[in-house]
């Protein structure tokens, strides 16, 4: 009786322990068995190979891939913060009334209204070869022929994650500077700090937290992104999702399973990186 | 008349007396420490300052000397504007109108940094990212001084406030006292002329807060620095000040020094606010003028006349009103009032309240249902022998009441 009494609280969190369970541990471990299964074209069978990883870590392509997403990463990573920062700094800082900065922070979300598919289907019409921004730019004659590079391009699959993923670096960096004590920013003027030394002696290090945070949601979003890479990148884009997913429909389970561990052990490397550079435990 | 500083000392518990350098003592004991560095120091001016948020008057038309090296607390209860004065003399809030000198010169449209003045905050605003020494080092490195000069003066001011052990910790693992300390040092390496603290010792516990009343005091005459400090507590603006303001509602209601406030307050306000006092309204009937002061005469209703001592002397007929502070009645039983006594009354007690070394006592004024509070010594009241429910007789001379005009 009394050990069940004991056992009590942990049934609040039963449910969401047993979701995890089901829906995150097991595929990740089924993948994990998966990946060093036997493949001969047609099936696949149980075993212990390590053929998939090596196929996986020889080949030319898999470093062309990640190189590739990498670059998307650090791309849609600088673009986020850059775009992130001062909008997140105008609502905690220039906004004086909190109920206009819940209005303008959930302005924010709006885009999140609707799926992510359909949103990246929208941009077709707008950076197409016929697209409102190139009837702009050659009705203003500002170009000869319409811009090709606009869509089916790297520059296509940036603003797709960007306009994606920019919404996850601005709640946590909103959030930090929130919690900033307005008195610091009055204290450091008090002592003679200039704007940009306020921003760099008091602003931006206790932020760190917040961008590091966001930082760690876009990394991670991108580092698994096939959808907006396919739609926006034609078929000339690659990323490590892609990959994967190309195997998948291929059925070279086995090949994307092994592909699959790999992005994910790079992808915690990256998240450790990060939580390296900044304690985020303040944050929690 | 300042505290004279050795009477502060005993205050100063053993533990934080082991921080302090040895020459701290030396100068906190020399009585002239102040005036040798006066010339040094810088007076504050305030002339006609009024500040609107809006249509909001949040201080209006106020006029301030604070003279070179001493301390001032600005006296109130919340939302006074005793903060908002102290903001727009260091430089953090827009003068509506009027204008503040520092040292003589209108720094109206002077940032902060310019004007000769360092601020503690309420509860202290250090940077939780930076370690004491950062901290400390802040405002030398934002004016860019060489690395030599900022190691020297950081060290030494550290070592002065007793923290030179916490250099490398960061505010949170301090305790509150050594907070304080460390915002202290922050606004003092900067070496600003006037110090303007902002409630610095609300956020300690009261032990601590009477302890670093004596190190707030010993470092100002070290220094020999102006200070204006805005405060709620009065025992706090006793015991730091040469100067009190006393501020209600957006405007000064009297500047004195502490024994006059204590004595002598000028209006309702400031003899409510000050507590203890018992007032009473009443009529102007008679003045006499008497060298300094003027002995005024009032008709209070259903009490009778009483006399007090007025500053200048009013009109007769005015409305008006006097205090009497509850420790400078005296009680006695029905009938064994002392012969030629002007000013008296009878009360039932209602309550006795023992509270160590004073007892308190609140008694009804039969007459008009007015409460009243008396104080004394616990020992001087139990010979008396009075129980609650017994009616008595309260008075006091004419000195001891004081008249008020406003």
């Amino acid at each position: 009786m009394s050990k069940l009494k004991a056992l009590r609280p942990y049934f609040l969190v039963a449910p969401q322990t047993i979701v995890l369970l089901i829906f995150l541990v097991l595929p990740i471990v089924l993948i994990g068995v998966v990946s060093f299964w036997e493949f001969n074209g047609y099936s696949m069978t149980p075993a212990f190979t390590l053929d998939n990883y090596r196929g996986v870590l020889t080949s030319s392509v898999t470093l062309d891939t990640y190189l590739n997403t990498f670059k998307y990463v650090v791309l849609v990573w600088a673009v986020c913060l850059a775009m992130a920062f001062p909008v997140a700094y105008f609502l905690s800082f220039c906004i004086d009334n909190p109920r206009l900065q819940v209005i303008l922070f959930l302005i924010c979300t709006i885009p999140f209204w609707t799926s992510n598919i359909i949103r990246m289907i929208a941009w077709i019409p707008v950076l197409g070869r016929e697209g409102l921004v190139n009837q702009a730019l050659t009705g203003l004659g500002l170009v000869e022929t319409p811009v090709a590079w606009l869509l089916y391009s790297d520059f296509a699959v940036v603003v797709g994650l960007v306009y994606l993923y920019a919404f996850f670096m601005i709640a946590p960096i909103f959030n930090s500077l929130m919690r900033i004590d307005r008195r610091l920013i009055t204290a450091a003027q008090d002592m003679g700090a200039s704007g940009f030394q306020i921003l760099k002696e008091v602003i931006l290090p206790l932020a760190a937290p917040g961008i590091s945070i966001g930082s760690i949601f876009v990394v991670t979003l991108v580092m698994g992104e096939f959808i907006t890479v396919r739609l926006m990148g034609g078929g000339q884009s690659a990323s490590v999702g892609k990959l994967i997913n190309t195997q998948i429909g291929s059925l070279q389970y086995p090949l994307a399973a092994a592909n699959a561990v790999v992005l994910l052990a790079v992808t915690l490397l990256l998240v450790v990186l990060i939580l390296r550079t900044v304690d985020v435990r303040k944050e929690m | 008349m300042p505290e004279s500083s050795t009477s502060i000392s005993p205050d100063v518990g053993p533990d934080t007396r082991s921080d302090l350098s040895p020459d701290m003592h030396l100068e906190a004991t020399s009585s002239t420490s102040a005036a040798a560095t006066a010339e040094k120091a810088t007076g504050v001016s305030l002339r006609a300052v009024t500040k609107k948020y809006g249509p909001v008057v949040a201080v209006q038309d106020i006029s301030i000397d604070v003279a070179a090296g001493t301390y001032c607390c600005l006296l109130g209860p919340s939302g006074c504007g005793k903060t908002t004065t102290l903001r727009m003399i260091a430089g953090h809030e827009e003068i509506t109108y009027g204008d503040v000198f520092i040292g003589g010169r209108r720094v109206n449209a002077l940032p902060p940094v310019k004007r000769d003045t360092a601020m503690v905050f309420q509860s202290y605003a250090l940077f939780p990212h930076k370690t004491v020494w950062d901290n400390v080092d802040f405002g030398l490195k934002m004016q860019r001084l060489d690395r030599q000069a900022r190691r020297q003066r950081v060290g030494e001011i550290l070592d002065i406030v007793g923290l030179s052990d916490f250099a490398q910790r960061k505010p949170d693992n301090l305790s509150g006292g050594q907070q304080q300390r460390v915002a202290l040092a922050r606004a003092l390496v900067t070496r600003p002329q006037v110090l303007l603290l902002d409630e610095p010792l609300s956020a300690l516990d009261e032990t601590l807060r009477v302890r670093t009343r004596g190190e707030l005091r010993r470092l100002q005459k070290q220094f020999g620095l102006t200070f204006i400090q805005v405060t709620h507590a009065q025992d706090e603006a006793f015991s730091l000040s040469d100067q009190i303001v006393v501020m209600g509602d957006g405007h000064v209601d009297q500047v004195g020094t502490p024994q006059r406030i204590f004595n002598r307050p000028a209006s309702r306000f400031v003899a409510n606010f000050m507590g203890d006092n018992n007032l009473f309204e009443g009529n102007v009937t008679q003045v006499e003028a008497d060298g300094e002061v003027a002995i005024a005469q009032l008709e209070v209703p259903q009490l009778g006349k009483f006399t007090c001592q007025a500053e200048v002397a009013p009109d007769v007929g005015m409305e008006a009103a006097f205090c009497i502070r509850a420790d400078r009645m005296q009680v006695t039983r029905r009938g064994e009032l002392p012969e030629q006594t002007t000013n008296h009354l009878s009360a039932r007690i209602t309550a006795i309240e023992f509270t160590g070394y004073i007892t308190r006592v609140a008694l009804l004024a039969e007459a008009t249902g007015q409460e009243l509070l008396y104080k004394a010594r616990t020992q001087d009241w139990l010979a008396r022998d009075l129980q609650e429910g017994q009616v008595v007789e309260l008075y006091w001379t004419t000195e001891a009441a004081n008249f008020l005009s406003h």
